[in-house]
Order: C-alpha cells, then sequence, then structure tokens
C-alpha cells in the first residue's frame, strides 16, 4: 500500500477539444502506463464512438507511478471526465473521487463555456486546481491571453500556469511535477478504519461481469471479503480486486486513498449505484459518504424499430446499453403512427444521438427517433400532478390548471462580432437575459432558456449564426409554469402521435405551418388525395393538401416484361414494411424523419 | 371476348432480334448485325419450334406474333418456314391470328404480298410518330412520308392492321399529342397501341435522363395526355381495352391478350419468353438466351437454345396474374383467376384489401370479377402495391 502523502488523485477538466484526452495520453505514456505498441490515440476513451467522436463519454481511470524530482515514486490516479454538457453528472462524480483537478485551456481559444462550468464545478467540489494552457506549439498560441482569461472568467491565478503541447509532449513532464508538488494528497481515517470507499462508476463487462470503480476512503479492501453496498444493501463477495494501468491489473488489496475496481458477481448494474458507500459487511463505518444526487434524464423520444419485427432485438439491445448507461432510461410505448417502440430518457441531445447510433451501429437496428421532448409537469385540475415524458399523454386541456416546463442557465462565449446574431437566437428561443459581460476580445451572455427550445435546434442554430465561433454550456435551474399547448398533427384526419409536440401558446400556429409545410414537401403523391393539418386542442391551425398522383402506369407490359416488371412490384412490397398506414394513405418513414428534423 | 369462360388461348412468339439500328427508347432484345446466315436462322427457328411442341403437347394454337427487333427484315421464306413448322407441330385453330410487327422504313410491297402469302393476316407497324423531327429525335430511320405510304401499302395487303404510336415526348404539349391523335383517328385504323414514352434501364435515353438532358413533361400533362388519348379513341370507336391499347370490338390482339389473361404461349428466338401452366396455379417460366449467336449455337447443338426454367407458384404466381390483368378494361374475370393461380379471386385479394380502393373509386369488384375503373387504370402501379 503507498502512504497517503505518495498518492495523488486527479480528475482533467476541459472544453471539448482543448486536448484533454490527448494530454492525458502524454501522462500515462512517460509514466510507463502503456508501451509505445499499446498506445493508440487517446487510449481512455475506450468506445468507438467516443475515438471517432473526439469526445469522453464515461470517465475512466488510470494508475500512474511517478518518479519525482526527490527520487521517490508517487501514485498518480488520473481521471478522465467528459467534457460535453450531457455528462455534467459524470463529470461531478469523477471530480468526488479527487483532491486536485487540472484545468487545461487551449493556448489558441482560451476560455470556453465548458471550461467555466467545469472549472466551477471543480471548485465547488472543493478541488485544487492546476491550470495547464495547450497546444503552445501552433503558431496562434497566445499564453497570456488564456491566462488572463482564466484568471478573468475563473477567479483562480494563473501567472504559474504551466504552457505545454500535448500533441509533441514538451513541458509535459512539469505537469506531472507540478500534481506533486501543488496538489494535495487524499485524508484518511486509515487503513484500520472500517471500509469505507466510494462508488464511482460501474460497468458491464461481457467477461468479468459488472465491474466497480471506486475510490477507498478509510480501510482496506480485498479479494474474499464481504462487502455491503449500503445504499441499496446488496452484500457481495469480492472475487477479483485491480487496478487499471489503463491494462486492468489484479492487486492482493487496495488501500486509503487508492482507486481501483472489483468485481463481486453482480449481475444486475441497478445494484451498484454510483455515488453509493461501500463498506464491509463485518465491520461496517458508521457513517456512509455523502452521494451524489441520482442522473435524472432530461430529453425523451420514442425510439422505434423500422422494421416492426426488430422489435424485441431493440429491447435486448437497449437491456445491453442500460448495462454500462445507468443514467439511460426506457421504458416499452406504442404509436398509432409507428408501432411498438420505447420512451428512452437522456442526459441531454448528445446523449440521445450517442445511444441511438450505437444502436444503429453495434447492434446493426435501424430506428426511427420522434421528436424530442422535454418532461413536463401538469398540474392538474383535481390537484394532483404528473410528469410527462411524452406530449401524446397530454391531458385534456379543461383537465390542466398549469403546465410547467425546465429552463436552464446558458453561459455563451462568442467573439465580439457574432453577439448580436446570438443575442436575436436566444431572444427568439424565449430566452431571457442574466448577465452579458466580456472575457478578453469575447462576450460571455448569460440566459436564461427554456429547455424545450434548446433540445429543439439551438445548437445547430448557434453553430450556424457564429460559424461555429461560439461555445456553450447549460445546467438545469429548475421548472417555471408558462403558456404551453399541445400541438397535433392529423394526417388524413388523424392524429400522428408521434408528431406531437408542446409549443408556447403564441408559437404554435407558425410551428404547426411549418411542420404542415414542411409534411408537403416530403410525402409522395398516392392514390389519394391527404389532407395535412395541424391542430391545438381541436382548432384547426394550418392545412395543406397532397393532391392524388394523376398518373403511374407502365406503358408496355408484354409476356417477355413479366418477370422484370414484377420485380419492381416486389421491390415496391419490400419498401411498404416503411410505410405506416393512416385510413387509405400510406406514409414513408423517411417523411415523419424529415418533419421531426424541421 | 376475355372475360367469357373460353380460356385465353395458346400462342406462339417468334423473336427475330435484328434491326438496322437501335432505337434510344428501346429495351427489347435487339441487335444490329452486319450480316446473318439467313438459312441458318430459319432452320434454328424451325428447330426451335419443335422442341417446344414436345413440352407443350395437347394444344391448339390460336395466335401467333412474329416480334423483335425488326421482324419485317425476315425474308417472307423465313417467315413461311416458321408458320409451316408451327402447323406441323400442333392443330391451328380455324381463324388463327397471325401478327407481325413492321418498320416503316424496311417494308416494301413485294416484301408484304410475301408475307400474306406466307399466312400473316395481320401486321403492327412502328410508327411512333407522324412528326418528322419527332421521329429523328426517337431515332427512327423512317420519315413521315414513309409512314404514310406504309401505313397504305399495309391497308392493301391485309386483312388487319395496327401501329405504333409514342407520346409524352420531351417538349410535347397535351396541346399537340391531341392534334397529332386526331389525324392518327382520322385514318379510320381498327387497332392503335398509344405509349407513353418510358425511360428504360440500359438504354441511351436513359443515360440522357440521368444526365438532365432529356426531360419528360410533368405529371400532370402526361395524365392530361393520358385522359386525352381516353376520351379521343373512344369517341372514334377504338376504346382502351389495355392501359395502351385501343381496338374497334373484335379487333383487340387476341395474341396480346394471352399474356393479360396470364395464359399459355411458346417462345422461340433469341430471349424469347414463354409460359407454360400447370393445374393448381403453377406456371414455368422459359426464357431462350438473350445473345443471338449463344441461342443459335443452342439450338444447333441441343436443339433449344434455353437460357432458364423457373417455376412460378404461390404468392409470386398471383402478383403477375394481378399485375397482368388489372391492365385490361374487362379485368380479372373469377374464372381466369382460379385458372392461373388456383384460387378464387377472394382467397388472393381479400375483401379487407380492396375496400379502400373500391370506396376511391379505383377499383370495381363485381359478379363478374375485379377490374380498374378509368381512375384506377391510371394510376395502377399504386393499385397494385396496395393490393399486394
Amino acid at each position: 500500500m503507498t502512504p497517503l502523502d505518495h498518492i495523488r488523485n486527479i480528475a482533467i477538466v476541459a472544453h471539448i477539444d482543448h486536448g484533454k484526452s490527448t494530454l492525458a495520453d502524454r501522462l500515462i505514456e512517460l509514466c510507463g502506463g502503456l508501451d509505445a505498441r499499446e498506445m493508440r490515440g487517446q487510449v481512455l476513451d475506450a468506445m468507438d464512438i467516443e475515438r471517432e467522436r473526439g469526445i469522453t463519454i464515461k470517465a475512466q481511470a488510470v494508475r500512474l507511478n511517478f518518479v519525482a524530482a526527490n527520487g521517490e515514486t508517487y501514485l498518480i490516479n488520473l481521471i478522465d471526465t467528459p467534457g460535453h454538457v450531457d455528462f455534467t453528472y459524470e463529470v461531478s462524480r469523477s471530480l468526488r473521487a479527487c483532491e486536485g483537478a487540472i484545468l487545461v485551456v487551449d493556448s489558441t481559444q482560451g476560455v470556453e463555456a465548458q471550461t467555466v462550468a467545469n472549472a466551477y464545478m471543480a471548485v465547488e467540489a472543493d478541488l485544487d486546481i492546476l491550470p495547464v494552457v495547450n497546444k503552445i506549439d501552433l503558431p496562434a498560441a497566445d499564453m497570456k491571453m488564456a491566462r488572463d482569461a482564466i484568471e478573468e472568467s475563473i477567479g483562480i491565478d494563473a501567472e504559474d500556469a504551466i504552457g505545454v503541447s500535448a500533441k509533441t509532449g514538451q513541458n509535459v513532464p512539469l505537469v506531472l511535477q507540478a500534481i506533486v508538488d501543488k496538489l494535495p494528497p487524499p485524508t484518511s481515517a486509515g487503513e484500520d478504519a472500517p471500509l469505507k470507499a466510494l462508488l464511482v462508476d460501474s460497468w458491464y463487462d461481457p467477461y468479468l461481469g459488472v465491474v466497480i470503480l471506486m475510490r477507498v476512503v478509510d480501510g482496506r479492501i480485498r479479494k474474499g471479503q464481504k462487502i455491503r453496498i449500503m445504499g441499496t444493501g446488496a452484500v457481495r463477495d469480492i472475487d477479483r480486486v485491480g487496478i487499471l494501468t489503463p491494462k486492468a491489473v489484479l492487486v492482493d488489496e487496495l488501500g486509503p486513498g487508492e482507486i481501483g475496481f472489483f468485481t463481486a458477481a453482480i449481475k444486475d448494474i441497478a445494484e451498484c449505484r454510483v455515488g453509493d458507500t461501500i463498506t464491509d459487511e463485518r465491520n461496517r463505518t458508521a457513517e456512509a459518504l455523502l452521494g451524489f444526487k441520482p442522473s435524472v434524464p432530461v430529453v425523451f423520444c420514442g425510439l422505434y424499430p423500422t422494421d416492426a419485427n426488430d422489435y424485441n432485438d431493440l429491447r435486448d439491445s437497449l437491456g445491453k446499453l442500460r448495462l454500462n448507461d445507468a443514467s439511460f432510461h426506457f421504458e416499452p410505448e406504442s404509436s398509432v403512427a409507428l408501432g411498438l417502440g420505447f420512451r428512452c430518457g437522456f442526459l441531454g441531445l448528445l446523449h440521445l444521438e450517442i445511444i441511438q447510433e450505437r444502436l444503429e451501429r453495434e447492434f446493426d437496428l435501424d430506428l426511427l427517433a420522434t421528436a424530442p421532448s422535454v418532461v413536463y409537469k401538469i398540474n392538474k385540475r383535481d390537484g394532483t400532478s404528473f410528469e410527462l415524458h411524452n406530449p401524446a399523454d397530454m391531458p385534456d386541456p379543461t383537465h390542466i390548471e398549469s403546465i410547467e416546463e425546465p429552463w436552464i442557465r446558458a453561459t455563451i462565449l462568442v467573439p465580439d462580432e457574432y453577439l448580436g446574431a446570438v443575442l436575436q437566437l436566444c431572444t427568439d428561443k424565449r430566452g431571457e437575459q442574466v448577465e452579458l459581460t466580456y472575457v478578453g476580445a469575447r462576450a460571455m451572455a448569460v440566459y436564461r432558456l427554456p429547455l424545450a427550445e434548446v433540445v429543439f435546434d439551438f445548437y445547430d442554430r448557434l453553430k450556424s449564426v457564429t460559424r461555429g465561433y461560439a461555445s456553450f454550456d447549460y445546467h438545469l435551474e429548475g421548472y417555471t409554469a408558462g403558456d404551453l399547448v399541445k400541438l397535433d398533427i392529423l394526417i388524413n384526419g388523424e392524429v400522428v402521435d408521434g408528431l406531437s409536440q408542446v409549443v408556447e401558446k403564441s408559437r404554435a400556429e407558425l410551428r404547426g405551418r411549418a411542420v404542415c409545410e414542411k409534411l408537403k414537401d416530403v410525402i409522395p403523391r398516392q392514390l389519394f388525395k391527404i389532407p395535412i393539418q395541424a391542430a391545438i386542442g381541436g382548432r384547426i391551425v394550418a392545412r395543406e393538401t397532397i393532391s392524388a398522383m394523376r398518373k403511374d402506369v407502365l406503358a408496355k407490359c408484354y409476356g417477355g416484361d413479366i418477370t422484370r416488371k414484377k420485380k419492381l412490384l416486389e421491390k415496391q412490397k419490400k419498401g411498404k414494411k416503411r410505410m405506416r398506414q393512416f385510413g387509405n394513405v400510406e406514409i414513408p418513414q423517411e417523411a415523419f424523419l424529415a418533419a421531426l428534423k424541421l | 371476348m376475355n372475360t367469357t369462360s373460353a380460356g385465353p388461348g395458346f400462342g406462339v412468339y417468334v423473336h427475330w432480334p435484328f434491326c438496322q439500328s437501335k432505337c434510344p427508347y428501346c429495351d427489347f432484345n435487339s441487335h444490329v448485325r452486319e450480316a446473318i446466315d439467313e438459312p441458318r436462322w430459319r432452320a434454328g427457328l424451325v428447330a426451335e419450334i419443335g422442341h417446344m411442341a414436345g413440352l407443350a403437347p395437347g394444344r391448339t394454337v390460336t395466335s401467333i406474333f412474329f416480334g423483335g427487333g425488326t421482324p419485317s427484315l425476315m425474308n417472307p421464306a423465313t417467315v413461311g418456314a416458321a408458320l409451316d413448322a408451327i402447323a406441323a407441330a400442333w392443330p391451328v385453330a380455324d381463324g388463327v391470328e397471325v401478327t407481325l410487327e413492321a418498320n416503316p422504313g424496311s417494308v416494301e410491297a413485294g416484301r408484304f404480298a410475301g408475307y400474306r402469302a406466307a399466312g400473316v393476316g395481320r401486321v403492327s407497324l412502328g410508327v411512333q410518330a407522324l412528326d418528322d423531327a419527332a421521329l429523328k429525335a426517337l431515332g427512327r430511320r423512317h420519315d413521315r412520308a414513309e409512314a404514310l405510304a406504309a401505313i397504305a401499302l399495309a391497308r392493301r395487303h391485309f386483312p388487319r392492321m395496327s401501329f405504333d404510336l409514342i407520346y409524352a415526348r420531351p417538349g410535347q404539349s397535351p396541346a399537340a399529342w391531341e392534334a397529332e391523335l386526331a389525324r392518327v383517328l382520322a385514318f379510320g385504323t381498327d387497332h392503335l397501341s398509344l405509349y407513353q414514352l418510358t425511360i428504360e434501364p440500359g438504354t441511351a435515353f436513359h443515360t440522357l435522363h440521368r444526365r438532365g438532358e432529356l426531360v419528360l413533361p410533368v405529371e400532370d400533362d402526361q395524365a392530361a395526355m393520358y385522359e386525352a388519348t381516353q376520351v379521343m379513341t373512344q369517341a372514334a370507336g377504338l376504346p382502351a381495352y389495355e392501359v395502351s391499347n385501343h381496338a374497334r370490338p373484335g379487333q383487340e390482339s387476341r395474341h396480346n391478350i394471352v399474356y393479360w389473361r396470364s395464359g399459355e404461349w411458346v417462345g422461340v428466338g433469341p430471349g424469347a419468353h414463354g409460359r407454360l401452366n400447370e393445374p393448381g396455379g403453377t406456371s414455368i417460366a422459359r426464357r431462350q438466351e438473350r445473345a443471338p449467336e449463344t441461342w443459335l449455337a443452342g439450338v444447333e447443338t441441343q436443339g433449344h437454345g434455353t437460357a432458364q426454367t423457373e417455376t412460378v407458384s404461390g404468392e409470386d404466381r398471383v402478383i403477375e396474374v394481378l399485375m397482368m390483368g388489372l391492365r385490361l378494361t374487362s379485368g380479372l374475370s373469377e374464372a381466369d383467376v382460379q385458372r392461373a393461380t388456383g384460387q378464387p379471386l377472394d382467397a388472393i385479394v381479400p375483401p379487407a384489401r380492396l375496400a379502400p380502393l373500391v370506396a376511391g373509386g379505383l377499383l370495381v369488384r363485381d359478379a363478374t370479377g375485379l377490374r380498374a375503373t378509368a381512375a384506377g387504370l391510371q394510376v395502377l402501379n399504386g393499385v397494385l402495391a396496395r393490393l399486394l
């Protein structure tokens, strides 16, 4: 076991693309965690999607052995944290296992919205912060700008911030030495105290079963020990204890301040809630650690197989994904328009996209996703209230006293020249300005915004009006009552439940008209004319009609044509699998997708 | 005629695969050759007719059709040899319909007299247009004057004649087509095949169309032309009896009706298709080798050039019976459905699936069977997609 004063538990926080994962790779390399052959780019990002998208989804931990200037070996546990706003919760849980954090800022970009958000989280978690300015090898690098921005926006002393290039490795050893010199070691009641460990993360491994990542606070954990997970009350015998270097290496035991994993024949990931406290069943600790707030899905959408025969595959695949991602929720639902599927809850839009992509890629499923919706609180006239996950489930308006919707506090950093466009966008999205300041040459706008407006197409529009130069971060602030109505879309007189949405009353007509126009464009002419309507509580607010097909017949079909023409028909028949029936009208699924993307 | 309980008859199709040049819209099995050894080809056709007779015994021939390619490039002696071989192979019905396709540019009086003497009673002329610019654009070798001369010549030699026109051509307006059709109807022909230009894969037009260099009239114009065609032919006493075929009552092409009623025929010559039906809704489809030389080698070495034999049954058979039968204005009779699929009409088309199409005025279901209305015929692809 390593003495406490020779341990450092460190997180790295940064804005996306500021080089956090590359820096982690260099640190691992310098400490000999992996040999050159084993170093792939960004070793901490295990999932294919993480590597492709260049983002970190799940926090990972790795143990490094660093020989410091004084000749002694220090144990540095490095926890990589997700950079995206959807995974704020994962960041906060990673931070709870650490005493210090490295704040990485891109010397060509300066501070961005996530830099601020994550740095604040580190400050709130009472961590000491070591600022590092990255990418100093680039011609556009500006150390002074980056240091000033850190001091202005986060309020920490950045005078000694180390300038590094994670890409070339320049100055990276200085970072390791600074971790030892400037960041504090863990504290503990000692290795003889009753076991008290923080459950940092858990995931499902096909060979090992559920693997639990934990940080030992007091006492020791070893193979064969009977442990109790205090929150859920699960009691298990430990099979394996190990560390990640980042390869899994089995060890006899782990002591105070150390981070590692164990397995204990746990089948169900629900038994190991992140933030829970692990103790010795025979020698329990008196007090559990302060738990985390459970992660709450804020964005919901329906996921449907495009081929109804894939329903069971989809259910199994969702179950497998959930094993690795406790923040993702799903429950069966059925839609008139789309058949059988699942209502799924996500931490945010990126999380939604990632899950959908993993389902399509890893599980080879063809999916249709309905419009993302936030969770509304419906207060009914009879005094009861409930959470609305699917706009189609909205009760009759006469039974509703009020509807509350979630609001966020958004921080947007943007070069001055695009500020006007950003303010306009926020106003369009029902935003309320809280603060407008400057960080160096860039404006920092803080807005309150309805989350529903942000999940709609906020990212895309922000990116387009600022040519990608804005950075954006948000956190949920709470629920506020709004003047909200349910907008229904009717095709051929039938409500298409998958297209129902909750919208602010004053914008409902406009939205309804836009959806009808879009559907008119994307639905091909059919045998019969198709009325498309938008309605609010039974009142039609927009109407379009797709006229009937006038001419669709093969001019020539004789004896020699039969086989070939029949193939065309069979092809059409296969295509029908992707059609949805509305009375005497069949709508291709692509049409729904196009309308939802509006 | 074709709604009677009598079977659709038994046809013999003979394919002559050669053309003087390839037309840019045509996807039929046609080939251009410098010279051919016609006696060898004649022997080949005769041999394959004999082979087919062995596969289809007990039938009486009710129609014979020489198609192509350009069958009017055949020497009348070759046509005669084929007809003799057919007569030797099967009993031939009294008043058998014998049709030969002819190109206006390749006919001459002597040839027509020869065909008639050999036994051809009906000629189908590939006129395609009565406009020189349009004929050129369609890659035809003849002009308007030659077309008119060929029509007059055919009239003199054959008791029955038909000709083909292609409309909804690039740049053609509904008014222009109506004027052209009015001139055509004034000839007083008994049978017309009026096809909308279709862009088929593998043709020169397909490439042009894909590149955007050939633009067809918009759907509404195409529909207007089709609708005008129905009204005008009806008024002239040549109502549609099939999507693109119009005739005075009794002058319908009996041979083509065999296809649409899912009857039986043998196909002789390169790329020819044939169908022989078995009781219970099974049909045996044969396809001959498409490449002329491959086909000829097959016939000369093994007596036939069959490339593929396929059994069509069940759902597959149902699809083609509906696809073909609903093209006729008289539709599908109960008897034809039962004979061709081995099942009653209600079994192959569940009434529930039919209901919206009937309610929508696209199909009619009554005691005689199932048929498309004029509106239904015009969108038959969509109707079939919904039925299947």
